[in-house]
């Protein structure tokens, strides 16, 4: 009988283990350092949203007490000028701004990406889907300043030569901006959405298609409706976002705050308010300076209020079909 | 089609197909309008970035890519500068390296830790409950707002002047890292997620303790998904602007950085900043900038997109056994144990190699 050469048997994942005592000390301390470490670990992103709070609240409160400004017409007032004399600091033309610039992108995007999700759920073939999914999710890859500055190269331009001989065109102005933000959160809408659509049950569609319905007619009286409450939250986290959107509407939709119905004019948003004070040569502690962490405040507010909603609808929507 | 029982039972038949039809083609072009967002995205900046004179005749092509190429060369080598014909990103594609490395060293761990903790170790109960979704209204928050917390937290250090971090590049890779931690909780979570309860009863069956299953077992199966999450997170570092504006990125930096507690400025920072500068040629630089920003991410992304289809997956699994072996091997060069492994199975008669003193456990309780 041969005795073939032996090496020793490579495992390297599990060597086996005779007595728990055997081990080195290196082993025997991870069991013990492992668990509290990454306790900390997960109390970091504790901290932070505590971080956010205590931050915004705190300087929010001294901006308040230093500038003398109460909060209903913080909210409320109509005139935002902060270098004059004396300053006056009512943020609704941001907030009327930031509410312009979500409705435009909604316009574009919402509709945009409910379709696109609808075709890569209910129509393309999956060769298809295999190439346009990742097509969309490289769109989603590109960061906003890249849309901002095509704004500029761009979408502004071509409104200019289309629309300057009726009306005049601002360079700086809410329209291409919420055009560039729309397509910007076009693949959030696609692919939450198509999650969602793809996630209703086959049954639902193949009773559907037994009573005679057309593939239309799945599509939107069987599948969307099913897939509603899903679609709705990516349309809230796709708004937030565009509130949220800071560098495309800095460059694109300029820094006048002012409240107007036109479009074609330039508006600020509250994220554009913010960069600009922080740019700008405010000192450090003046009511000027201090405006931005309220206006930070208030961002945070309206987009947490949306997250949560889309949070509860979409839960809603998982106890239904779990 | 002309039964009557077909009208019956299949009321308005021509109607319904003719809608459906149109239907599927605005889905359609819905769908492909994206495609064509990126086509055009892609092909104005490119245009934009050649024509930087001198701007050849458009049928000289092979002028046009030498100009282009001398073009590109230029402005990634040279730093700023007040005149367009000189000004390039070599600081901003420095500080943005330099970025990169520090979130991933700081996000990655901490990210992988915390997730790891929720889905493993974290009792289910109110603790678990609340961190999780914290993290979730985390991802919802606007970058600027982690600016603000990084200006107030990082920056000045809540007016505590000897902490205080100031415009250092520390600041901007906190204030990042802080930013892209609930996406790596997020992926890893969804990746562990998907390792079969199976695996890790077995192994527990097998004796091995929580933290061996992990590090043994469960992370290795889960760590393409870890992998496809932290590249695309990463990416999305490499690509914020406003946060930077806040925590102190310079728009005219000279030089690049050497240490985490330089100065700074990044590569979309130097970008909005010649986008916003009035001379049109800056704009032309500008482009040329978008275009070594989208090379880099739209890499990064195609990469994070493979390893997450099968063949990319089986790619991946393959590379991360291969450096787990050279870890345990090195692991056990310099942390010896398992003496009687090294040392042959002798109860099985099977001959191990030659005893080698330099992995001996001379502490060992238990000698065979």
């Amino acid at each position: 009988m041969t005795q073939f050469p032996q090496t020793a048997p490579v495992s390297p994942k599990l060597p086996p283990r005779r007595h728990w005592m055997g081990q080195s000390w290196f082993q025997k301390g991870q069991e013990f350092v492992i668990p509290p470490l990454i306790f900390l670990c997960a109390l970091i992103t504790v901290l932070t949203t505590i971080g956010i709070v205590a931050v915004l609240g705190v300087e929010s409160f001294r901006f308040f007490r230093a500038s003398g400004v109460g909060v209903l017409e913080f909210l409320t007032g109509t005139t935002l000028n902060p270098k004059g004399d004396p300053p006056r600091f009512g943020i609704l033309p941001l907030i009327w701004g930031t509410f312009v610039i979500a409705l435009g992108s909604s316009l574009v995007a919402l509709p945009i990406g409910l379709l696109s999700a609808i075709f890569l759920s209910e129509y393309a073939p999956s060769r298809l889907r295999a190439v346009l999914k990742p097509t969309l999710e490289l769109l989603a890859g590109v960061p906003s300043i890249v849309y901002g500055y095509l704004a500029l190269l761009l979408v502004t331009p071509v409104l200019k030569a289309v629309l300057e001989p009726l009306v005049r065109v601002e360079f700086y102005n809410a329209l291409s901006a919420s055009i560039v933000v729309g397509v910007m959160i076009i693949p959030m809408v696609s692919s939450l959405s198509e999650d969602v659509l793809s996630a209703v049950p086959r049954g639902l569609r193949e009773a559907a298609y037994g009573l005679g319905a057309t593939k239309f007619e799945v599509s939107t009286r069987v599948v969307l409706p099913a897939g509603l409450s899903g679609v709705l939250a990516s349309f809230i986290l796709a708004i937030s976002r565009a509130v949220g959107e800071t560098m495309a509407v800095l460059l694109a939709a300029g820094v006048k705050p002012q409240i107007v119905l036109n479009p074609l004019r330039s508006v600020e948003t509250m994220t554009a308010y913010i960069v600009n004070t922080m740019k700008g040569e405010a000192a450090v502690g003046t009511p000027e300076h201090l405006s931005l962490y309220a206006v930070g405040l208030a961002l945070f507010g309206v987009t947490l209020v949306m997250n949560i909603i889309s949070g509860i609808i979409l839960r809603h929507f998982r106890e239904e079909y779990q | 089609m002309s039964r009557p029982s077909d009208r019956l039972y299949r009321p308005r038949q021509v109607r319904r197909r003719v809608f459906g039809v149109l239907f599927a083609g605005l889905c359609l072009l819905a769908t492909l309008s994206g495609v064509v967002v990126l086509a055009v995205l892609l092909g104005s900046v490119l245009a934009k970035a050649m024509s930087y004179p001198p701007n050849p005749p458009w049928y000289a092509l092979g002028q046009h890519a030498g100009e282009f190429w001398r073009f590109m060369t230029r402005i990634a080598t040279s730093t700023n500068s007040p005149e367009p014909g000189e000004a390039g990103f070599k600081a901003g594609i420095a500080g943005s390296l330099w970025l990169l490395v520090l979130v991933a060293v700081i996000a990655i761990p901490t990210g992988v830790g915390a997730g790891l903790y929720l889905e493993e170790y974290a009792p289910p109960g109110r603790v678990r409950r609340t961190i999780q979704t914290n993290i979730a209204n985390l991802a919802g928050v606007p970058s600027i707002v982690y600016g603000i917390l990084g200006l107030v937290v990082f920056s000045r250090a809540f007016g505590f002047d000897p902490l205080a971090l100031g415009k250092m590049l520390w600041a901007g890779a906190l204030t990042l890292s802080l930013l892209v931690l609930p996406i790596v909780v997020i992926a890893t979570q969804e990746s562990l997620r998907a390792v079969p309860p199976s695996l890790r009863q077995a192994a527990l069956a097998l004796g091995a303790t929580r933290w061996q299953v992990i590090r043994d077992h469960v992370l290795p199966s889960a760590l393409p998904g870890i992998l496809t999450g932290t590249i695309l997170s990463l990416s999305r570092a490499i690509g914020e602007t406003a946060p930077l504006l806040m925590v102190g990125a310079a728009n005219s930096i000279l030089y690049t950085p050497s240490s985490p507690a330089d100065y700074y400025t990044a590569l979309p920072v130097e970008i909005y900043n010649f986008a916003t500068l009035p001379r049109e040629e800056f704009r032309t630089v500008a482009a040329g900038g978008i275009l070594i920003l989208l090379a880099l991410l739209l890499s990064m992304n195609a990469v994070a997109i493979f390893l997450r289809t099968p063949t990319g997956r089986r790619f991946a699994g393959r590379a991360i056994s291969q450096v787990s072996r050279m870890g345990w091997a090195v692991s056990q060069a310099v942390f010896p144990s398992h003496r009687a492994f090294a040392n042959g199975d002798s109860e099985a008669g099977v001959p191990g190699p030659a005893p080698n003193p330099s992995i001996t456990n001379p502490g060992d309780p238990h000698p065979k």
